[in-house]
């Protein structure tokens, strides 16, 4: 066999933004290469739904996978792989594509390129592009081995529109393994802060260690926000400080970001900073260091004491969203 | 407790990079090659974890930059002994092959714990240490944020994007971590007086009985450039009040973003 498999993730039964991208990306380069597309979904969810979006297969394991388990996610996978035998294998570049995807590459002995922004048809294979050292760099990677895995920055690709169409949905049951029961879950702590908001945002602001306090951020970067319909983040300084959750933190350690429009307020400009960030298609930064770092990529600066500026900002905002 | 830690010799996060001619990679001339921050809170982890139960702290790197120096840098950092892997056939291997590489050396060793950073500042793979964990065939805890042991078993907390999880397993295992897990120690100099003195082995990949062909990448890196550049920005003029308004007008006219 051939074609693409692409790993079809889903919360309880509902399939996330990351799934219906892949599988979009998949269709477009089957297309060019004269083959299909397959998916593999991992426990219980609604697969036939998948066929709307290009699957013409879809590789159900069934197991009991209500808690995330990196051996038992690994073998599934593999299994699935050598139902499908797929030239190219796509995985979201989320936590199962840093954490379990390098396992499994290492189970078949290919090779995997890690977190692509792009992926194209070159001489019948697939080749991915993708950041590295922090985004300073982009480099091509391909791999000689099938099958050729890829794993892919989220929200990269567009959502695909559905289809007419079904997929046929073939059962795959996975033995159970002690050796799954190695690393056991004590304790989860799900975060409050609901993360597609920002890494799914049209525009954010984004504020620094310059806020200074909880109340700084909260009565500035918030509602400068919320005039703009946006959603607020922060720097690693920022949250460290304790102005906002770990899970608004934008960087190569927290959220990589894509907007529309992005508003850095007190933000130095610091390469992990800009390693989540940099793509953004417009950004302003208001600093009141006019050699900040962060200027060198603003597409307008303002050279200026934010407190002083923001509030002047959300009133014109303000003043735009009433005039219509 | 004997505990494992993988150094890769990356450059400076504030290095200025430039593309080598064939854009197959890095021009290397003038960096500056540093532990990344990452290993550096591995590394502590590791440091930490044998001072207070005893037994070994031994680094690993194979050959990318300037290893040697970075390993005496680990060494001075409180590692016992390094181990380099050192052979010319591991220049253009892909991480799979960095991690027969680690496993071989790790696997002649016999340890209980190995630490290795979430992602290389280089290439930002995230793929090697769950490559060691499967060709050890040992458990892997990835983007580990802390890291404890109670009796013979770990307890680490991962952080998952959304939601952390502690989780609880038998030793051995492989983890990753977040620099966030650990402040490095600041090197003093006696210490890094003594690091020279300590023992650093070099190994071929014969040694660890592996050969060129059993490390052949399948992954392969070209076309190396510079993102596309952003158009030249500019500085707005005016007092607060102006700018603010200046802007606004740039958001919906010019950009139009708004
Ligand atoms: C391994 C590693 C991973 C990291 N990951 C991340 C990450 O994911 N995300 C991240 O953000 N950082 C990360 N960092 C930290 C990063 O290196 C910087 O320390 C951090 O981004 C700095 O945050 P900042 O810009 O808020 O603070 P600073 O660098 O302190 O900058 C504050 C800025 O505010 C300006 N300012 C001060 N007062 C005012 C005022 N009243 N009005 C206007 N401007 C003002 C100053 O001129 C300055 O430019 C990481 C670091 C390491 C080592
Ligand atoms: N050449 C190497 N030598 C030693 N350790 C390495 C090497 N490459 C990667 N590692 C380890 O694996 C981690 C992840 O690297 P990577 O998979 O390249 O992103 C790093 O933080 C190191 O701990």
């Amino acid at each position: 066999m051939s074609g693409i498999l692409v790993l079809a993730e889903h919360e309880g039964g509902k399939f996330r933004k990351g799934a219906y991208e892949l599988l979009g990306k998949a269709k477009e380069l089957a297309a060019t290469l004269g083959t299909s597309v397959s998916a593999v979904v991992l426990g219980d969810a609604p697969c036939t739904e998948l066929g709307a979006f290009g699957a013409a297969k879809v590789y159900q394991v069934e197991a009991d996978f209500s808690q995330y388990n990196t051996l038992q996610i690994v073998r599934a996978l593999h299994a699935a792989v050598q139902a499908a035998d797929p030239d190219v294998l796509l995985i979201s570049g989320n936590y199962i594509g840093k954490d379990a995807a390098p396992r499994l590459v290492a189970r078949l002995g290919t090779g995997q390129g890690s977190d692509c922004t792009e992926l194209r048809v070159e001489g019948g294979a697939v080749v991915g592009r993708r950041p590295m050292y922090a985004g300073k760099l982009l480099a091509d990677v391909k791999i000689s081995k099938r099958p050729a895995v890829f794993t892919l920055r989220p929200n990269s690709f567009p959502q695909p529109t559905p289809a007419a169409g079904g997929a046929e949905v073939v059962k795959i049951a996975l033995a159970a393994d002690a050796s799954d029961g190695r690393v056991t879950l004590v304790e989860r702590i799900t975060s409050q802060v609901k993360t597609a908001n920002l890494t799914e945002a049209e525009r954010i602001v984004a504020g620094g260690r310059a806020l200074k306090s909880l109340e700084g951020f909260d009565t500035v970067i918030r509602p400068l926000a919320a005039s703009i319909g946006a959603a607020a983040g922060a720097t690693r300084a920022a949250s460290d400080a304790g102005y906002t959750s770990h899970d608004e933190q934008i960087g190569q350690t927290g959220k990589i970001v894509n907007p529309q429009l992005y508003i850095a307020a007190g933000i130095s400009g610091a390469i992990q900073h800009l390693a989540g960030m940099r793509t953004s298609k417009v950004i302003v930064a208001i600093n009141k260091d006019p050699d900040a770092p962060i200027f060198e990529f603003a597409t307008y600066g303002i050279v200026g004491d934010l407190f002083e500026v923001c509030p002047l900002l959300q009133k014109e905002f303000e003043a735009l969203a009433k005039a219509g | 407790m004997k505990v494992g830690v993988c150094i890769k010799s990356t450059p400076d996060a504030d290095t200025r990079l430039k593309v080598a001619a064939g854009a197959t990679g890095i021009e290397t001339a003038g960096i500056k090659w540093v532990i990344s921050d990452y290993e550096k809170g591995a590394l502590e982890v590791g440091v930490s974890l044998k001072e207070k139960l005893g037994g070994e702290c031994v680094l690993y790197s194979v050959g990318s930059g300037d290893t040697e120096k970075n390993l005496r840098d680990g060494l001075a950092l409180g590692g016992d002994r390094a181990v380099m892997v050192d052979d010319a056939a591991t220049k253009g291997t892909d991480a799979l092959g960095i991690a027969k590489a680690l496993a071989a050396a790790i696997k002649l060793d016999g340890l209980d714990i190995v630490l290795c950073g979430r992602q290389a500042t280089d290439d930002e793979n995230s793929q090697v240490p769950a490559m060691v964990a499967e060709l050890l065939g040992w458990p892997h805890i990835s983007f580990v944020g802390a890291f404890a042991i109670d009796g013979t078993d770990f307890v680490a907390s991962r952080n998952m994007g959304g939601a952390t999880e502690k989780v609880r397993g038998a030793l051995p295992v492989v983890v990753t971590t977040e620099d966030t897990i650990a402040t490095p120690r600041y090197v003093k100099l006696p210490e890094i007086m003594k690091a020279k003195s300590k023992k650093l082995e070099k190994k071929n990949l014969a040694a660890l009985g592996l050969s060129a062909e059993a490390i052949a990448p399948a992954a392969t890196f070209s076309a190396y450039s510079p993102p596309p550049s952003r158009p030249a920005g500019r500085k707005l003029a005016g007092d607060a009040a102006a700018q603010a308004k200046e802007l606004v007008r740039l958001l919906r006219e010019e950009a139009k973003v708004i």
